[in-house]
């Protein structure tokens, strides 16, 4: 990072165009270079903006521990210059009490039950689009703004607002906003959700952000180094709970040190020497087992997923063709879904079998760019049921 | 959009004739008072007397005066300055669970050392029972430390009661006079205690700029080693253009206590009634032992935060809880030791007056309040309703 970023970048004026009763917008700004754009890109599009940061953290934790986090101390410094050199106003609010009981208790106790969390899932459903939704109401803002890739339209049709992917596909967020209802949508904006990443950073650049070059941060934001493993063990000491390693027909194949280290269609630490590599197929809490078996026995045909959300449909009445992700970072699958045996529960049963179906992370059901839904998955299905 | 600052209580301006006093200092009168020449000569010449008119206003001798950096670090020297020169045998430390971060945290240092740290109680109002302070003392209490005036209700502690005890038994006494000094009187001797911190930023000074009162005889060890500045209590070049300010608004501060007082009180009487005739609301501190210019209120079924942001949107300063290193709040201990429910805790806000504020300040106040107040108890009842 050259010195130069360092100089007093030009405040961008707001467009004559602003009236008096421009409406105001809380901008969620975690110092990063999406959410300063998100921020510029607002200004410049005559709201009266509100930037905001979520402390999330103890303020007495020591400084080594909140570096790089996307609410760290630094992302604070970061966020308020920016929110400065925009020439509004910023805050930085303290969300410590209901992050930990929503987020970080949560990521805890999943992985307790042998489950693998998505945190960022729970944060945008419970902290950015619901506590802080109400927060903004609560300075008169009609909207919460953010730096997520996603696109948000309303259906002329329907009348429903819906969600869709980020114009820039490898940037694409819209995964850890499925859970959003209509509510929580029509009071959201997304700025960069027509951007692509290069585009952000020009802009960042041509503002003069000085954080138009900031590295991306791609880790849990509590997680210190992302090493969630350390950070289990130091919250929750009692996740150190040795157990035996099971082979799926239950022979005992080795010791394992606490099922929360582990997730499924992990191959790497068992410790196990066996005739063809070992991955993790299941952790049972009951048992206190972790599953090891093939290659073969990591994949599925479908999942059961839970608390489902609906988004381009009000709900799901049938069968419907639709492409599954069954993590953040994987690609849309061909897959059907249907109603589950449970109130809020949905089916899915892909159309070639999938590695790692891992319970606690999301299913998101896309038609093309169109969220149609998403929901927790609950387990694996072993077959594909004949419709 | 005019402001409207009522938050004194963390900072003040500078009045504009301390500005003027300081203005030599920075480029004309710039020398070293350790120098032997005339440069050095002429601002050793203003320390000393800067030094003889804060001695002035407290009652102290000049030698008693240790100038520093501010009002944390004249805390920090006077415990740790004490504790560290007491010897091995006193070990023992008293304050009250009010104190400014700058004494507990100072506290909880030795604390980890190894020493013993009593903290008082306080009473519903913050004030500390000298009954409690006599049955705290020990043969090895080497100090014990409580504030004149606290910073968040503005209650004022029976300082002079509190000393008189401590020094019947023999054991140093040091308050906090950070809030107090430049609002009420304070002088030395009446008050009877051995070390005392102040703050010239809080009486319309310069930030930068503290004192610490030593009484002579008192030993006391040095945070900072180096030179033979301030007789070897504070090394380091002194601040002369800060230290000219704060005498200069010490000063003026005495001169003009009697008409700022008289000023700052009617406002408050008005900002207080006001802000009380609201439903749901509740005054902090005591009634009449306090600050003039201090107003702490909660607002029942609201949140600190999102209140004060509001203020602050529409133009008016005021504060709530302690701010932590990011800014965000916490909640406030010293509301918490007075025994303040938690939900009237959460709705706290501090405004505090100074002596440019006007009655149509008051008045700006107290329009837009109940407006925000409704919109944020109508938000948190949707909020209940859609947790159920």
């Amino acid at each position: 990072m050259g010195s130069d970023r360092h100089t007093t970048p030009e405040p961008v004026r707001p467009p004559v165009s602003r009236a008096p009763g421009a409406p105001r917008v809380v901008v969620a700004m975690s110092g990063g270079v999406d959410s300063s754009v998100a921020a510029a890109l607002l200004v410049q599009q005559g709201y009266e903006c509100i930037g905001v940061t979520l402390q999330v953290w103890p303020s007495d934790l020591p400084e080594t521990e909140r570096e790089g986090g996307c609410c760290s101390l630094g992302a604070v410094t970061d966020a308020r210059q920016v929110a400065w050199a925009l020439g509004i106003p910023y805050y930085v609010l303290n969300y410590q009490e209901i992050f930990q009981t929503h987020v970080i208790d949560d990521f805890v106790a999943e992985y307790r039950r042998g489950r693998t969390p998505n945190p960022c899932i729970r944060c945008n459903k419970d902290i950015k689009f619901a506590a802080l939704l109400r927060h903004a109401e609560a300075i008169g803002a009609s909207h919460v703004a953010t730096g997520h890739y996603a696109r948000i339209l309303r259906d002329p049709a329907s009348g429903r607002y819906l969600l869709l992917r980020g114009r820039d596909r490898h940037k694409d967020q819209s995964y850890v906003l499925y859970s959003l209802d209509q509510e929580q949508l029509a009071h959201i904006l997304f700025p960069l959700g027509d951007f692509t990443k290069d585009q952000t950073r020009a802009v960042a650049e041509r503002l003069g952000l000085r954080v138009a070059h900031k590295a991306e941060s791609q880790e849990i934001c509590f997680v210190p180094s992302n090493n969630y493993r350390d950070f289990l063990g130091r919250v929750a000491p009692d996740v150190r709970k040795p157990g035996p390693i099971l082979d799926t027909a239950g022979r005992k194949l080795g010791e394992h040190p606490g099922i929360a280290f582990y997730t499924i269609g992990q191959r790497k630490g068992l410790g196990l020497s066996y005739c063809e590599p070992l991955y993790v197929v299941d952790l049972d809490p009951e048992r206190n087992a972790v599953i090891v078996g093939t290659a073969r026995e990591v994949w599925r045909a479908g999942l059961l997923g839970s608390h489902a959300n609906w988004v381009s449909v009000p709900e799901l009445a049938g069968p419907l063709k639709v492409e599954v992700q069954i993590r953040y970072n994987s690609k849309p699958v061909p897959a059907r879904i249907e109603p589950g045996p449970g109130p809020g529960q949905v089916a899915c049963y892909f159309d070639q079998p999938q590695r790692a179906v891992t319970p606690g992370q999301a299913a998101v059901f896309y038609q093309g760019d169109r969220l149609v839904g998403g929901a927790t998955i609950e387990r694996p299905l072993p077959v594909t049921k004949a419709s | 959009m005019s402001r409207v600052y009522l938050d004194h209580a963390a900072t003040t301006p500078v009045d504009p004739r301390v500005v003027e006093a300081m203005k030599p200092y920075w480029t004309e009168a710039f020398g070293n008072p350790s120098s032997l020449h005339a440069e050095g000569r002429r601002a050793l010449q203003a320390l000393d007397e800067a030094r003889n008119q804060v001695a002035a206003v407290l009652g102290a001798d000049p030698e008693e005066i240790v100038f520093t950096a501010g009002g944390s670090e004249a805390d920090n020297l006077a415990i740790s300055g004490v504790l560290g020169a007491a010897g091995s045998r006193k070990y023992h430390v008293v304050t009250s669970a009010v104190e400014h971060h700058a004494v507990l945290y100072t506290c909880q240092f030795w604390l980890r050392q190894g020493y013993e740290v009593t903290v008082l109680p306080v009473d519903e109002y913050g004030q500390v029972r000298p009954a409690d302070l006599a049955a705290a003392l020990r043969p090895d209490t080497a100090l014990v430390s409580i504030m004149m005036a606290n910073n968040e209700v503005g209650t004022l502690q029976p300082v002079a009661e509190l000393a008189a005890l401590c020094r019947e038994r023999g054991v140093l006494f040091h308050t906090d006079a950070v809030q107090a000094v430049g609002a009420v009187p304070v002088h030395v001797r009446e008050l009877g205690v051995d070390l005392l911190s102040l703050s010239a930023h809080k009486f319309y000074g310069p930030k930068g700029a503290g004192a610490l009162y030593v009484r002579k005889g008192v030993r006391l060890q040095p945070l900072i080693h180096g030179g033979g500045q301030e007789r070897t209590r504070r090394a380091g070049t002194e601040n002369i253009p800060g230290i000219v300010g704060l005498a200069a608004a010490l000063r003026l501060a005495q001169a003009e206590m009697t008409e700022r007082t008289a000023h700052i009180r009617s406002l408050r009487r008005r900002l207080e009634e006001g802000l009380l005739r609201l439903p749901g609301t509740r005054l902090n501190g005591h009634p009449e032992r306090r600050l003039p210019g201090h107003v702490n209120v909660s607002f029942a079924g609201v949140e600190s935060e999102p209140l004060l942001v509001n203020l602050d949107l529409a133009g008016i300063a005021a504060s709530g809880g302690s701010a932590c290193t990011s800014g965000s709040l916490e909640p406030s201990h010293v509301l918490k030791a007075m025994g303040v429910p938690g939900e009237w805790i959460r709705g706290s806000v501090r405004f505090s007056l100074g002596r440019e504020n006007t009655e149509a300040d008051v008045d700006r106040v107290l329009s837009v309040l109940p407006g925000i107040l409704e919109r944020l108890r109508a938000i948190s009842a949707q909020g209940a309703q859609s947790r159920q």
